[in-house]
């Protein structure tokens, strides 16, 4: 597999940083809903939260390396069999989902830092606070997290399952493609060969 | 002879009335004070052992309310207070945002929480205790505090004032607060330290 994208294909960098992140989330999401149901008592009570603050500020480092990777470096044309429909739709969810993962990670930040707190990264780092002192900020940023999160997760899911409707229904190279396999021209000798991929239908 | 009787009772009823006077003139005496919130002179703390260990303060940082006083007849003085539960502050913003949550206060849900005194039995040396009604998460119960007078006379920009502090405690539970914070824990003091300015004419 290739470093960086080409017109048609994931590179490995891309692939590894679509993976760690949507596992990231996952993991964020199960962990956030446990721990704020944990009991003064229990073991997690402060570990469950202080492993869900560092690894969010880590998300966030992730993020914006994918972020900027994507800027960076060619991005993938949209499978050739695409309805013009799921073009739109697919360009509308990925973007949704950037402005969605920036949001669930201000709010949570904004928690943390509500009375001028820093967040602390596993004893490597801590993350100042900048804004601080809102009417009512933690517990306002505490309900746009929870809500942020759970339409992340959601579209997410909707993401995955159109991405399975691909695999599965369609039996294009979609989700092969973001397993850094699939390519058309992978084995072709001109790897800038056109990938107008043979019409399935 | 009929006469006679109808006269005896008119005057006894003179005298009854005279005797019932004495108390009304001393109503008289009987000072109106509003709580001093607005130069911050008055202060709803709690306090509750954090593992058994240590003090753990908070305070209310939103309440109002007005006494009255009596200085002919102490126990003839009455106040009542209304808190916002959400103004709620431990100096520790993640940690407020629990308290206000459904563990704890319930915020949303109630937002008010008052006193209002019902009896109030004093002692001449300044000390005495306030029995009222306490409404605290939608529950309402008697609490008793104990309370002395701190001082009392004119301050320096023409006004006149009087200052008390009360404390109670109660258990967490009898305001169906029942999260768990350990054993030495059950139980929260209330600290009600207040200073009236004398509502004259």
């Amino acid at each position: 597999m290739r470093i960086r994208n080409t017109p048609d294909s994931y590179g490995i960098v891309a692939v590894t940083l679509h993976w760690l992140v949507a596992a990231t989330v996952v993991g964020l999401f199960a962990l956030g809903l446990w721990m704020v149901e944990l009991t003064y008592y229990d073991d997690w009570y402060r570990t469950g939260p202080a492993i869900h603050k560092g690894i969010g500020i880590l998300l966030l480092g992730a993020l914006m390396l994918r972020l900027g990777w994507r800027l960076l470096g060619p991005q993938p044309e949209p499978p050739a069999g695409h309805r013009p429909f799921e073009r739109r739709a697919a360009a509308a969810a990925h973007v949704l989902m950037y402005v969605l993962l920036f949001g669930v990670m201000l709010s949570g930040y904004l928690i943390s830092t509500a009375d001028g707190r820093p967040i602390d990264v596993f004893g490597l780092f801590e993350v100042p606070a900048i804004i601080s002192g809102l009417p009512g900020q933690a517990d306002i940023a505490g309900k746009v997290h929870l809500y942020l999160a759970i339409t992340l997760v959601s579209l997410a899911g909707i993401h995955a399952l159109a991405a399975l409707k691909h695999h599965f229904v369609d039996r294009d190279r979609t989700l092969l493609r973001m397993l850094g396999r699939g390519s058309a021209t992978e084995t072709a000798a001109d790897s800038r060969a056109p990938s107008r991929a043979p019409s399935h239908t | 002879m009929h006469q006679t009787h109808t006269l005896k009772a008119l005057s006894l009823a003179a005298v009854i009335g005279a005797a019932g006077l004495l108390p009304a003139s001393a109503l008289a005496e009987v000072e109106d004070y509003v709580i001093d919130t607005e130069g911050a002179h008055a202060f709803v703390q709690f306090r509750i052992k954090h593992l058994g260990y240590s003090w753990l303060y908070g305070r209310f940082n939103d309440f109002g309310g007005t006494f009255s006083y009596d200085t002919e007849d102490p126990s003839n003085s009455a106040i009542a207070v209304d808190i916002k539960t959400a103004s709620l502050d431990s100096n520790h913003a993640e940690r407020d945002k629990h308290l206000r949550g459904k563990d704890f206060l319930e915020v949303d849900k109630y937002p008010d929480s008052s006193f209002k005194s019902t009896e109030i039995a004093w002692d001449d040396d300044g000390t005495g205790t306030v029995t009222g009604d306490f409404t605290l998460r939608g529950i309402t119960k008697p609490v008793t505090l104990e309370v002395m007078q701190i001082g009392t006379g004119p301050d320096p920009w023409g006004g006149y004032r009087r200052g008390f502090e009360g404390k109670t405690s109660f258990p967490l539970k009898d305001f169906g607060i029942d999260y768990d914070l350990g054993p030495a824990s059950t139980d929260v003091e209330i600290i009600l330290s207040v200073e009236g300015i004398r509502q004259d004419g």
